[in-house]
């Protein structure tokens, strides 16, 4: 059973890659458009990695895992982010 | 409180366990120092790392319950779920002194801090209080007098969590507001609710929509998706609705 959560459940790990705080980062989704913070997006997580899906479309936005020593990050499901240089 | 620039990186760290405490049969209270602790802001959370002896290595995701004004420690609350991988160790097995792996603090969307104003809804199944306890702890602690509602679902009165604290933060703050629902076991005399959340619930609770509260939703996934359709049917902002599902486990 897929144990959905928020996108909270992938600030972890993104923020091990990336040097910003990335639930409030803005994602568009290249399914349908939509933009919004990472924190409000659907997140999956399984034994191979987190998933994080469209909440509009279901589109798979990001999919990240560490394993073997490397960070495994697909995007393609992202077509813009945009990130604070503020906060 | 002053914030960075650029938070950098999040990377495992070890924390020491000063202190436990018993919550409910079920929930623990953990509290850690963690070197250089940057600080955190209420409604975050940690991840916890736990490492088997054949190197097998599990990682869950825990709120964190104490409010940024406890400087230099945070604490943790933790529930027992009996087919945990995590949980039970630390519900069961951890011990002051003991070590633990830890990443955070996480997230900057979940989280309330008193300039943002209100008026301010909670709404907590079970252990989903965690984060909103700490929010409740970070607006007593700097003097809000924000109004503010929470609405807790536990399955009977000795499964609240934080029970005497909630009750002797109502008296003692202004404008907070805790409304029980029990959804298993009443007190002989309860005269409160005793059904699950439902939309009625929150029509009776819920600040007028054109008050456009700030709304924090924690706890079973299923839970947080019948209180937040819920909301948006009766009207409010999708925008101002933040949930944080701590998966299908639990029912409260």
């Amino acid at each position: 059973m897929e144990n959905k959560l928020d996108g909270n459940a992938a600030g972890g790990i993104l923020q091990e890659i990336f040097p910003f705080e990335m639930t409030l980062v803005q994602a568009s989704c290249t399914g349908c458009g939509a933009t919004d913070a990472i924190g409000a997006l659907a997140v999956y997580k399984h034994g191979m990695g987190t998933v994080v899906r469209c909440p509009s479309c279901d589109t798979v936005l990001i999919r990240v895992a560490h394993t073997k020593g490397r960070y495994w990050l697909d995007m393609r499901g992202v077509r813009v982010l945009q990130i604070s240089a503020e906060a | 409180m002053e914030r960075r620039t650029v938070p950098g990186r999040l990377s495992w760290q070890l924390g020491e366990v000063l202190a436990t405490r018993a919550e409910t049969a079920r929930t623990k209270s953990i509290t850690l120092a963690v070197p250089n602790w940057i600080g955190h802001r209420a409604g975050q959370h940690m991840d916890v790392r736990l490492t088997a002896e054949d190197g097998y290595q599990t990682e869950r995701s825990y709120s964190i319950a104490s409010p940024p004004e406890q400087e230099q420690r945070l604490t943790l609350t933790v529930e027992r779920l009996d087919d945990g991988e995590v949980s039970p160790y630390l519900v069961d097995e951890l011990r002051v002194g003991d070590k633990l792996e830890l990443r955070g603090p996480i997230g900057g969307y979940f989280v309330w801090e008193a300039h943002m104003g209100g008026p301010l809804l909670l709404v907590a199944g079970g252990s989903g209080i965690v984060p909103l306890m700490a929010m409740i702890r970070h607006r007593a602690a700097v003097g809000s007098t924000i109004p503010t509602r929470l609405l807790y679902s536990s399955r009977s009165s000795e499964d609240v969590i934080y029970r005497d604290e909630l009750d002797r933060l109502v008296r003692s703050t202004t404008l907070l507001e805790v409304v029980q629902t029990l959804t298993r076991v009443q007190p002989p005399g309860w005269t409160g609710y005793h059904r699950r959340i439902d939309t009625e619930m929150l029509r009776e609770l819920a600040w007028p929509p054109d008050q456009r509260p700030l709304m924090f939703i924690c706890g079973p996934t299923p839970f947080v998706e019948t209180a937040a359709a819920s909301l948006v049917a009766l009207g409010y902002e999708p925008g101002r609705i933040k949930t944080e599902r701590f998966g299908p486990t639990g029912e409260a």
